[in-house]
């Protein structure tokens, strides 16, 4: 049951920096973001008000900006600004520049 | 063990009455609710703005779903409750069908199969009412519709996109209240009255009548004494209405705003006594034990209310009997008043609207030219009844003195005036703390006080924030205003407000000044100087606009500022594509322009192809990785139909072919068009040129239009507009010669790329800043800075390159990147 799921995306540097970028995994829509920082983040990439891609957000202080009506969503909760709107959220990491997702919460 | 409490109706007045009930005992009740609309609870009152479209749906929403859970309350959306089965002591319901409104009588369609029971130690009733339909017939075709729900108002919208006429049957509140949403979605209403004037039952003949030219002053055309007796329709198309009297007016929609009728099945079929409303006592008892009710669908010593405001003060008794908080409460009735929200009409009527006894004293203002009308009727010094409308300015002070029943001054224009030294009739710091100040949220001034004292509110809005007061129809705020001075001593405004962007504390002057002064030339730089480094997402774009402009050619571009159309130079659309429109000067093309236009879309399967508005082609549902392989075959520039910047010149034919033409109008927008294309601003720029007053381009209503008066000469207005907003722009000069044309027209950009908020267009910008000011400083050069606006806006030009050239050699890698696919059998 707690077997975790762990996919290997790729390169890190196939996301600009500071830019997100959309995942398919298993049919699955992820936006996987490369903050300034350097540190990643992933969301599922459908915004839950009116399905906005949010891998072509501007990010910020940690959150998402969604690209058709600005919502904003907590890259670290899922939590969304507006009130009861929230997204799923992804471990991710780099190993050896590569991004490594764990998928056992969406598999 | 907590008590089972189940509340019938999840409207305005059922949600009040739980959270009340949670403000007293939290813990007393498992709460469980049924509610017909599929949805958490919203300000019904702001479906009017919903349907002017100055709202969107999901902001009036006062209860979202999250709430219900947070507050362990269960809630049966979209489900109906039909029967207290006493005898069980249950409360049943069902699924409502999806076709049907939650306020239909529907009781043979629901699905038997699906029945809800839920047991109950008490119940509360607050099913509200419904709208009420006269015998019309016809009242079943499509395209007749009713407004008291969200949906509703969605149906409204949707079907008026397709109609040129509409018809709003009843001259009341509602009635005018959807006429005027009617009106934003650009088609001709008319209001359609049987009784002899408007608002019949808040206002006396004479304001009626003044309330009619009114509305006909904005374009809305009233109809009074008709009586309408069918919908005609041809082949089930609505094609018109017929009186009474055989009488017709065309229409292609109609709806329905004929009263309302309290809702009272579930308590009629239960045993519960109903006269007109479900019939209550002081403490919002029924004749049932353990049945409470409260809201519209209640007649509380023998009267109905259609008002929020009265449900405020129900569900507070309520609360305190049914949770024992204070069994003394007692609801002793509501002494209301109506307010008209509709735009560009104050209108405010409380208590009668005519004298009733011979000793009833009334005091009446008239000022006919600008249809201004007042008028006060007093019984025993105190104001019985009022009636405002042209100038609500006393309203705040009549309702508190009508509310509180506080005697009038002798002196009565005062009423109307105040009092002309000395302190104001009713002073906010005055009240008792009880009073309620927002009745659109039933807010008191203790609520009010709190916010101030202990959360530290010290501006309206953040009062609003905290407590609600003040965001429904706003009326309010003055009081809220005063309320916090005699608080604080003074009222502040939300400096924030004043931020060019939120994430950065300065206002647009001292940043501008800052950002000059510490050479700052990134958006990260400027986040690293002013906020810890904290970059704010939506600061990012105001931010990335402003120093392009401050710094043409040396602006350092972070391409992870800008916003998606700007990073891809394309429009994202609704469902994730993007939208390319290439540059077309002065909207005149070449066969062979279209040809290769026509190929591209045939070759990538372009979703569809469309003429806009701005005498240009669009190409749209296009995918990010498409767009550069689009882009190097039509070998056109980027038309920016995307970005806050300079976007088209359109132009008429002019003296080329017309046979009125007095000047260039072609050439002239070529010029423009080639000279300033991409130039960013804070706000799009859309320009149009005509070659005579006719304006067959429609350059009077544009952010820039010059307009040829013959001789070579260009009248240029500036500041108008023909979106949401409609203003004729206000004319800045008459140059002579397209060069002086071209060079004013420069001035001004500069002037408004470095003086206007972001997001500020034209048409605010100027009615801001005035045109006089604009004359004085960019004709008469009043500031001696002419000289440098030129050379600024020249740098900007020379700046330009074209963003579709990235085609060939991308910004950065990975700039058109489309979602990839990782199959799970390689993890
Ligand atoms: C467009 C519009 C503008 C208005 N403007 C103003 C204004 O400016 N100022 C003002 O004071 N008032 C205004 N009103 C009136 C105000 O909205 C009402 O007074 C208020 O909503 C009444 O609250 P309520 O809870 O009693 O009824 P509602 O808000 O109608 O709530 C009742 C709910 O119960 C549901 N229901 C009914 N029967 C059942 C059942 N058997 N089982 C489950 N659910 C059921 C209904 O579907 C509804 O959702 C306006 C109304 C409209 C429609
Ligand atoms: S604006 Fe004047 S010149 Fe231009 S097309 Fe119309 S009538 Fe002709
Ligand atoms: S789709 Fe994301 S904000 Fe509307």
């Amino acid at each position: 049951m707690d077997k975790k799921t762990f996919v290997n995306l790729g390169r890190v540097d196939q996301i600009a920096l500071g830019h997100g970028r959309c995942f398919v995994v298993g049919g699955e829509e992820i936006a996987v973001f490369r903050l300034r920082d350097g540190k990643l983040a992933a969301v599922e990439n459908r915004c839950p008000h009116r399905q906005g891609p949010l891998s072509e957000g501007l990010l910020g202080s940690g959150k998402v900006v969604c690209p058709l009506h600005g919502h904003k969503f907590d890259l670290a909760s899922g939590e969304g600004m507006e009130k009861g709107e929230c997204v799923r959220t992804f471990e991710v990491r780099e190993q050896d520049g590569e991004i490594i997702l764990d998928f056992s919460a969406g598999g | 063990m907590q008590k089972r409490l189940v509340i019938i109706g999840n409207g305005m007045a059922g949600a009040r009455a739980a959270e009340e009930i949670l403000k007293r005992a939290p813990e007393m009740f498992k709460i469980v609710m049924f509610g017909a609309e599929p949805y958490g609870n919203y300000n019904r009152i702001l479906l009017s703005n919903v349907l002017n479209q100055s709202q969107r749906p999901e902001e009036i929403f006062l209860n979202p779903l999250t709430w219900y859970r947070e507050n362990g309350i269960f809630l049966y959306s979209g489900v109906k409750a039909v029967r207290i089965d006493t005898a069980l002591r249950c409360v049943v319901g069902y699924p409502l069908p999806a076709e049907v409104n939650a306020y239909d009588f529907c009781d043979g369609l629901f699905d038997r199969e699906a029945v809800v029971t839920e047991p109950y130690d008490h119940i509360i009733i607050a099913t509200g009412s419904r709208p009420f339909v006269p015998p019309i017939e016809g009242q079943n075709l499509p395209g007749v519709f009713l407004f008291r729900t969200i949906d509703d108002c969605r149906r409204i919208g949707e079907f008026a996109a397709g109609c040129r006429k509409a018809v709003v049957i009843g001259g009341g509140l509602l009635g005018l209240e959807a006429a005027r949403g009617l009106l934003t979605h650009n088609v001709e209403v008319t209001v359609v009255e049987a009784g002899g004037q408007l608002m019949h039952a808040q206002l006396d003949e004479e304001s009626g009548q003044m309330l009619k030219r009114t509305m006909e002053a904005m374009g809305i055309s009233v109809v009074v004494n008709s009586r309408t007796k069918r919908i005609r329709h041809d082949d089930g198309k609505i094609t018109g209405l017929e009186f009474q009297d055989e009488t017709s007016v065309e229409a292609d929609m109609v709806i329905i705003s004929a009263g309302i009728r309290p809702i009272t099945e579930v308590a009629q079929v239960s045993g519960i006594t109903v006269n007109k409303g479900i019939v209550c006592d002081d403490r919002m008892r029924t004749n049932v034990p353990e049945v409470f009710a409260l809201g519209e669908c209640v007649e509380h010593r023998g009267k109905m209310y259609g008002l929020v405001d009265p449900i405020w003060e129900q569900a507070r008794v309520l609360a305190d009997i049914v949770t024992g908080t204070d069994p003394q409460a007692r609801y002793e009735g509501s002494k209301t008043a109506t307010k008209l929200k509709v735009m560009g009409v104050d209108l405010v009527s409380v208590g009668v609207k005519e004298a009733e006894k011979p000793s009833d004293e009334t005091v009446v203002y008239r000022e006919p030219k600008r249809n201004i009308y007042k008028k006060v009727i007093i019984r025993d010094e105190k104001i019985h009844g009022a009636i405002l409308l042209g100038d609500t300015g006393s309203a705040d002070t009549l309702l508190q003195m009508f509310k509180t029943g506080q005697d009038v001054p002798a002196n009565r224009p005062e009423l109307f005036f105040g009092t002309v030294e000395g302190p104001a009739l009713v002073n906010a710091a005055d009240l008792p703390d009880h009073a309620q100040i927002c009745n659109c949220n039933g807010v008191c001034k203790k609520e009010i006080v709190a916010a101030i004292q202990n959360d530290h509110c010290r501006s309206v809005s953040a009062v609003g924030a905290r407590t609600k007061a003040g965001k429904g129809c706003g009326s309010c705020r003055g009081m809220i205003a005063q309320i916090i001075e005699s608080c604080l001593g003074k009222v502040s405004y939300d400096a924030a407000e004043h931020y060019y962007v939120p994430g950065i504390p300065l206002e647009k002057s001292q940043l501008v000044a800052q950002v000059r002064a510490k050479n700052l030339k990134s958006v990260s730089a400027v986040f690293a100087a002013f906020a810890g480094g904290k970059e704010d997402a939506d600061s990012k774009v105001g931010l990335a606009s402003l120093l392009k402009t401050l710094w043409p050619g040396e602006y350092e571009d972070e391409r992870d500022a800008r916003f998606i159309n700007d990073r891809v130079h394309a429009n994202i659309q609704r469902d994730g594509t993007f939208s390319v429109v290439p540059r077309i000067y002065g909207g005149v093309t070449t066969p062979d322009e279209l040809m290769r236009i026509a190929g591209v879309a045939v070759k990538y399967q372009v979703k569809m192809v469309k003429i806009t508005g701005g005498q240009r082609i669009d190409l749209l549902g296009v995918q990010k990785p498409v767009l550069p392989l689009i882009w190097k075959e039509l070998g056109m520039p980027s038309g920016h139909a995307y970005t806050k910047a300079f976007r088209t010149c359109k132009s008429c034919v002019g003296t080329d072919f017309c046979r009125y033409g007095l000047g260039d109008s072609i050439k002239l927008a070529q010029t423009i068009e080639r000279r300033f294309q991409g130039v960013e601003s804070p706000h799009k720029m859309k320009l149009a040129t005509a070659g005579c007053p006719r304006n067959c381009s429609e350059a009077y209503v544009k952010d820039i239009g010059a307009v040829a008066i013959g001789e070579d000469k260009w009248e240029i207005y500036i500041g108008g507009a023909a979106g949401g907003t409609v203003r004729k722009g206000d004319l800045l000069c008459t140059a002579r010669g397209h060069e002086e044309t071209v060079r004013v027209i420069g001035r001004f950009m500069q002037y408004y790329r470095e003086h206007a908020k972001y997001m500020e267009r034209t048409y605010g910008f100027v009615g801001r800043v005035g045109i006089d000011v604009l004359k004085s400083v960019l004709i008469e050069d009043s500031l001696g800075i002419c000289a440098r606006l030129d050379a600024r806006i020249q740098e900007a030009v020379e700046a330009y390159r074209d963003p579709w050239r990235e085609a060939q050699e991308p910004a950065y890698e990975h700039q058109f990147a489309g979602p990839k696919r990782i199959s799970l059998a390689e993890g």
